[in-house]
């Protein structure tokens, strides 16, 4: 016997999406396998690590906690929505020139949480960052590089936009 | 896992199967219960979304919070800032940023946890919670909702609605404090929460309440009892440490130990006791 | 020897070689991929710590026609992955050593299906008694592996200890304890495994040793070396937590996929993998220290024990760094060293990063303010008046004979953190403030690469290759897992032969396709590693001058126009190298004696602390490191890596803490287990120095460890100084903190449990 399916529309990174799964599938889960969008990692399954971030009607959100049910009708970025036409974001750009990525497995969350921290605060203090990402865990950098990252994102351009090159 | 799309269809869902439906506000803690195993799928009734429950409502006398209001909203929101501040601090101390984002009050009180964040600020703050149902609505005070373990005294049928609490401690001492293993993102091992009133060095009004210090969040009134109408003084402090101490019921868990729980408690109060003498507020 | 001359791309802050897909979320980690058919494996583990299996029933009510099964009487070649001795069985068989360890394998299409039969799956034992801690396993009274629960010892000695005690104006002893760390690698282990008639088993997962896997899949599934394929995926983090289970994953995954004919996925949830796999050894150090009435090194005796686990896995060479770490960075002319690794029933114990110098080193620096309390010395004076220095022998004898710089890198961290103002100040603030603070220090080496013969028996293999395409591909096993393997090797390629970084990649961690160049840990890939690219580098650029013409000095476009001249001379344009040891590198593994490392990096961590004595919380406000590193071959990656290793070394001092019931971690989620957040790890400020060593690439030595062994004892000298109170084990804990800086509470009356 097969469980209930429910019908879910939502929108992704600006796509329209339908998917016909168990209402309590994890959106997590629905983004990486129905919508193959595997940007959006899982580091713990209990809502701690923040991994699995993305960004749900203009909050921050840990898709692990979300079920999908509960998405009907929402808009949803994920990591994979942040770059345009080839330009990486200015904090994919920052993320890159100060070192905020090693492993790499906890950056779409962290990209995810910086992003929506600027969204409410364009110009934050140290303080500020390291609590807007303090659901966003990093066993890799000890921090100190993504707070930096985020502070050269934050920064008022001080010429023209650079693309993401190799010399710093 | 249903979404009925008013609180009305929730209610008469419930009151029709009775203790069958388990209802889901942000997910933040039953979604973990379910990875883990330990909740079934199936009757699930989910409560997010339904604008009947999230709102938060001033009077001149009173703020309303509905039960599916987030944390973020109260974190937000300005009347809570200026009248009651400690709701909004308790609010900064829920999980993460992302966990704020879904979390709701009435899950959290619901979910029973002794170690509730949001419970000590209500407490202190004279809440009430109005639980509703097919058969009408209820309001008790909330010291009264917890009666053991996870325990309350929520009937199969009912929802919680909204937190009541009365705008008159705008002039109180206030003071909140949580002990968790780290900055953020922590469990609660004790958590002290206090108003007061004090006239020439006497206390003429208390409420305290605390986290993990007892099966669920409870009032402190014993030691209240032993503070009310005195002098703050060394003496007094210390009378109300023991107090605390005696009247404490922390456990051993993986979190913490019970000594531990228990001294720090008593710390909190001096803290809190201490600012009171020198005019500061703390934490 | 290229050290000291410029160079543009080796020492510069080149982005991140695979940086952009991992930024973009392109990177594909081994959850991330699928094959075509595949399934999904689960593992049913031990719920009892010791005992022998009685039986296995299968709950009648689960359809088992649907799934593969899999026990130890699957295995077709030999029943153990073996590290150093071959006595971790793949799958139990009759008897289990620890909790938690795989018994039965189960696989189906679908997850869901796959837990609830796990469920079903109904294991009686008859247990035996076990043994928990390092006391009760020397007890020998239960003999829990071998003859004598003994898995390893070394015995160390220089001088003559003996004779020194009578002399001595001053003996101090002390005992410290260390705890067991779980590595907390964000992306938990993960394996695939595809089985084909004509190609063998291919796995693809998270992992750092490519061939350590290979090697273990060969013994347990019988077969040739050409019919064992193992890929690397992109991995989010390791530590060592990935340097030897991944062979025990890759071989359960097989083993599923060969009998089940199709793709296998074993993915471990968070849970499952905190429990099951392997975690830093625990560790209790005696010390007994004899001095003069200056404070100056008479004799040292340590007693190192390790509490090992079930099985041997690497144990022996974890205590063998942790002895060779554990007389500090001291010139002394009397040392013996004991040290023994212990059996117990507990899930077995393996590499993290450090893999025993931060045991060691906790002992020793905490020992060392110990001594200078009891003498009344300034604990930096201390070590001043004891450091090793060119033309000085470690405790095995090796003659230090390359520059040692301590006493500047001591200067460096007191200025740059201000230590002795910071330390008026708060001996004055401390008076009248309920948070006490203070400033520590550690100073320590870590010793680079292999110790001992440990590079000449790994006799690594490495090299580079040029595309049709034009590209230069780095041929190594060795993995990037955020460290900055691709960064740098492609750096030092690009750098050697004098092309673009742009022009450089890393040939795919497949061992179908790159040599092995040995395992990625130890601190080795820089120095050993990266010398081997470099010697292929300028291999490749000498053949093609003697066979194509290439001028002395050359264009980008001249060198790819005569690589395919080469090409259409040879086939192929190809250049390895093996790995040669250095001339002076003399190691006798009987007596422990002679050169232990190559070379060493060296540091001095000041940490301050501040205590809270209201809730006996102890936090890290500011940590100062300074280390000499050889050469820094990209400042971004270097920086990354001292500061994640700060703050790794900062939960290990004050956060994480596993706590074992019966062996079992019953913390095993995030919620519970505790690493420091973005709030909770502090400003790191990191300075380096180079002395370019000779051998290293571009004069590079090791620095990946180095940076995890100090902050613990750092911090824990800084509560001393904060508090007066010297603790002596970690993880410390406010409940620890609270059991020795609170006075009783003056009633008595407690509330019964």
């Amino acid at each position: 016997m097969s469980p209930l399916k429910a019908t879910i529309r939502f929108i992704v990174n600006g796509e329209r999406h339908t998917v016909a799964v168990e209402p309590i599938k994890r959106l997590l889960d629905v983004l990486r396998e129905d919508l193959h969008l595997t940007g959006t990692k899982e580091g713990c399954g209990e809502g701690e690590c923040g991994s699995c971030s993305v960004r749900m009607n203009g909050e921050l959100v840990n898709s692990c906690l979300v079920p999908v049910l509960q998405a009907e009708g929402a808009e949803i970025q994920t990591v994979e929505g942040l770059a345009s036409s080839g330009a990486l974001h200015p904090l994919q750009q920052a993320f890159l020139a100060c070192g905020g990525a090693q492993c790499g497995i906890c950056t779409p969350g962290m990209l995810m949480a910086a992003t929506q921290l600027l969204s409410l605060n364009p110009n934050p203090s140290q303080r500020e960052i390291r609590e807007g990402l303090a659901g966003n865990l990093c066993r890799c950098t000890g921090f100190t590089r993504i707070i930096e990252s985020v502070i050269a994102a934050a920064a008022p351009p001080a010429g023209p936009a650079r693309q993401a090159s190799h010399a710093r | 896992m249903i979404a009925p799309p008013t609180l009305s269809a929730v209610l008469e869902l419930m009151a029709s199967q009775p203790g069958q439906w388990t209802p889901i506000a942000g997910g933040t803690e039953l979604m973990v219960a379910h990875a883990a195993g330990r909740l079934a799928a199936g009757r699930l009734v989910s409560l997010w979304g339904l604008s009947e429950l999230r709102f938060i409502q001033s009077t001149p006398d009173t703020i309303s919070i509905g039960a599916g209001t987030t944390f973020r909203d109260l974190r937000a929101d300005r009347g809570i800032a200026s009248s009651l501040p400690l709701v909004a601090r308790a609010s900064s101390w829920i999980g993460s940023i992302a966990n704020q984002s879904r979390a709701t009050i009435g899950g959290n009180l619901v979910n029973g946890s002794p170690a509730a964040d949001s419970s000590p600020a209500l407490l202190v703050y004279d809440a009430e919670v109005e639980l509703i149902s097919t058969r009408g609505s209820r309001r008790i005070p909330y010291a009264e909702f917890h009666t053991g373990y996870k325990l309350s005294v929520l009937e199969p049928d009912e929802l919680l609605f909204a937190v009541h609490m009365p705008l008159r401690f705008q002039a109180h001492r206030q003071y909140l404090r949580k002990v968790g293993t780290r900055r953020a993102m922590a469990i609660s091992k004790v958590a002290l929460g206090a108003t007061a009133m004090v006239v020439d060095g006497s206390i003429t009004e208390l409420r305290l309440a605390a986290a993990s210090l007892a099966a669920f969040p409870t009032r402190l009134f014993g030691t209240e009892a032993a503070l009310l109408g005195k002098r703050i003084a060394p003496r007094a402090i210390e009378s109300a440490r023991e107090a605390l101490v005696a009247e404490a019921r922390p456990i051993d868990d993986i979190r913490s130990t019970a000594e531990y729980r228990k001294r720090v408690g008593a710390n909190l109060l001096e803290e809190f006791l201490l600012s009171l003498c020198s005019g500061e507020t703390t934490e | 020897m290229r050290t000291g001359e410029k160079t543009r791309i080796v020492g510069a802050a080149v982005p991140r070689k695979e940086g952009v897909d991992k930024l973009l979320g392109r990177a594909r980690y081994v959850d991330d991929i699928t094959r075509d058919g595949m399934i999904y494996g689960a593992t049913v583990r031990s719920t009892i710590p010791r005992g022998l299996i009685r039986s296995v029933t299968y709950d009648r009510r689960i359809d088992w026609s649907e799934f593969t099964i899999v026990t130890a009487a699957d295995i077709p070649g030999k029943n153990h992955i073996q590290m150093i001795f071959a006595d971790q069985p793949c799958l139990a068989d009759g008897v289990v050593n620890h909790s938690d360890e795989a018994i039965v394998l189960l696989a189906h299409p679908s997850k869901h299906k796959l837990r609830e039969a796990v469920s079903g799956v109904k294991i009686e034992y008859e247990p035996l008694p076990g043994v928990f801690t390092i006391e009760q396993s020397e007890r020998r009274q239960i003999i829990v592996w071998g003859a004598d629960n003994l898995i390893k010892s070394f015995l160390l000695e220089k001088g003559d200890v003996d004779s020194a005690w009578s002399g001595a104006a001053h003996i101090i002893e002390g005992e410290y304890r260390t705890g067991a760390q779980e590595h907390l690698y964000i992306e938990n282990n993960g394996m695939i495994a595809e089985w084909s008639q004509t190609h063998g088993i291919t796995v693809w997962g998270s992992l750092q040793c490519p061939y350590y896997v290979h090697k273990s899949l060969l013994a347990v599934l019988d077969l040739p070396g050409e019919k064992v394929r193992v890929i690397q995926t992109e991995t989010g983090g390791a530590f060592g937590g990935k340097e030897d289970y991944p062979s025990t994953l890759a071989a359960h995954a097989a083993l599923l996929a060969i009998k089940s004919r199709q793709p296998v996925k074993m993915v471990y949830d968070r849970m499952e993998d905190m429990a099951a796999t392997t975690k830093r050894h625990p560790s209790r150090i005696r010390h007994r220290t004899a001095l003069d009435q200056h404070g100056r090194l008479l004799a040292m005796a340590i007693d190192i024990a390790t509490d090992a686990g079930a099985y041997a896995t690497l144990s022996s060479t974890v205590l063998s760094r942790a002895t060779l770490h554990a007389s500090g960075p001291y010139a002394c002319p009397n040392v013996r060293i004991r040290s023994h690794a212990w059996a117990t029933n507990t899930v077995p114990y393996g590499a993290f990063r450090g893999f025993g110098a931060p045991q060691a080193i906790f002992a020793v620096e905490r020992h060392m303010d110990e001594i200078a309390a009891a003498l009344s010395l300034d604990p930096v004076q201390l070590r001043r008046i004891n450091f090793l220095h060119k033309g000085d022998t470690t405790a095995t004898e090796q003659l230090m004979r390359e520059p040692i710089i301590l006493d500047h890198l001591l200067d460096r961290a007191l200025s740059e953190s201000g230590y002795y103002g910071r330390r008026e100040q708060f001996a004055r603030e401390n008076r009248l403030s309920p948070v006490k603070r203070g400033m520590g220090i550690a100073a320590f080496y870590h010793g680079s690469g292999f110790t001992g013969s440990g590079e000449r028996t790994l006799n690594s293999v490495a090299g580079l290759d040029v595309t049709r395409e034009g590209k230069v591909r780095v041929l190594v096993a060795s993995t990037e897992f955020g460290q900055g393997t691709n960064t740098i090797l492609t750096q030092i390629a690009a750098e050697t032969i004098g092309i673009d970084y742009d022009d450089v990649l890393m040939a795919p961690p497949d061992t179908s396709m790159v040599p092995n160049s040995g395992p990625t840990v130890a601190s080795r890939t820089s120095m050993v590693v990266g010398r081997l690219i470099e010697r292929a580098g300028a291999q490749l650029v000498a053949r093609l001058r003697q066979d194509t013409e290439l001028g002395e000095t050359f264009t980008r476009q001249e060198f790819f126009s005569a690589c395919e001249r080469y090409r259409a001379a040879h086939g192929e344009v190809v250049s390895l190298c093996r790995y040669q040891a250095p001339p002076e590198v003399f190691w006798d593994d009987e007596r422990y004696r002679g050169e232990a490392y190559p070379a060493f990096a060296w540091s001095i961590q000041i940490a301050q602390v501040a205590v809270d004595l209201v809730t006996y919380a102890a936090e890290v406000e500011q940590f100062w490191t300074v280390q000499e590193v050889g050469r820094v071959l990209n400042p971004v990656l270097a920086g990354g890596q001292i500061e994640g290793g700060v703050a790794q070394g900062i939960g290990y001092a004050l956060y994480e803490k596993v706590i074992l019931e019966n062996g079992h971690m019953a913390n095993n989620q995030m919620t519970n287990y505790i690493m420091p957040s973005a709030e909770d790890v502090p400003p790191i400020h990191v300075f380096f120095e180079e002395i370019p060593f000779s051998h290293g690439a571009f004069g590079a030595k090791g620095i990946g460890e180095l940076p995890h062994d100090g902050p613990a004892p750092a911090i824990l000298n800084a509560i001393r100084d904060a508090t007066g109170v010297g603790f002596h084990a970690i993880p410390l804990l406010p409940e620890d903190l609270f059991a020795l800086l609170a006075a009783p509470e003056p009633v008595a009356e407690a509330a019964a449990r």
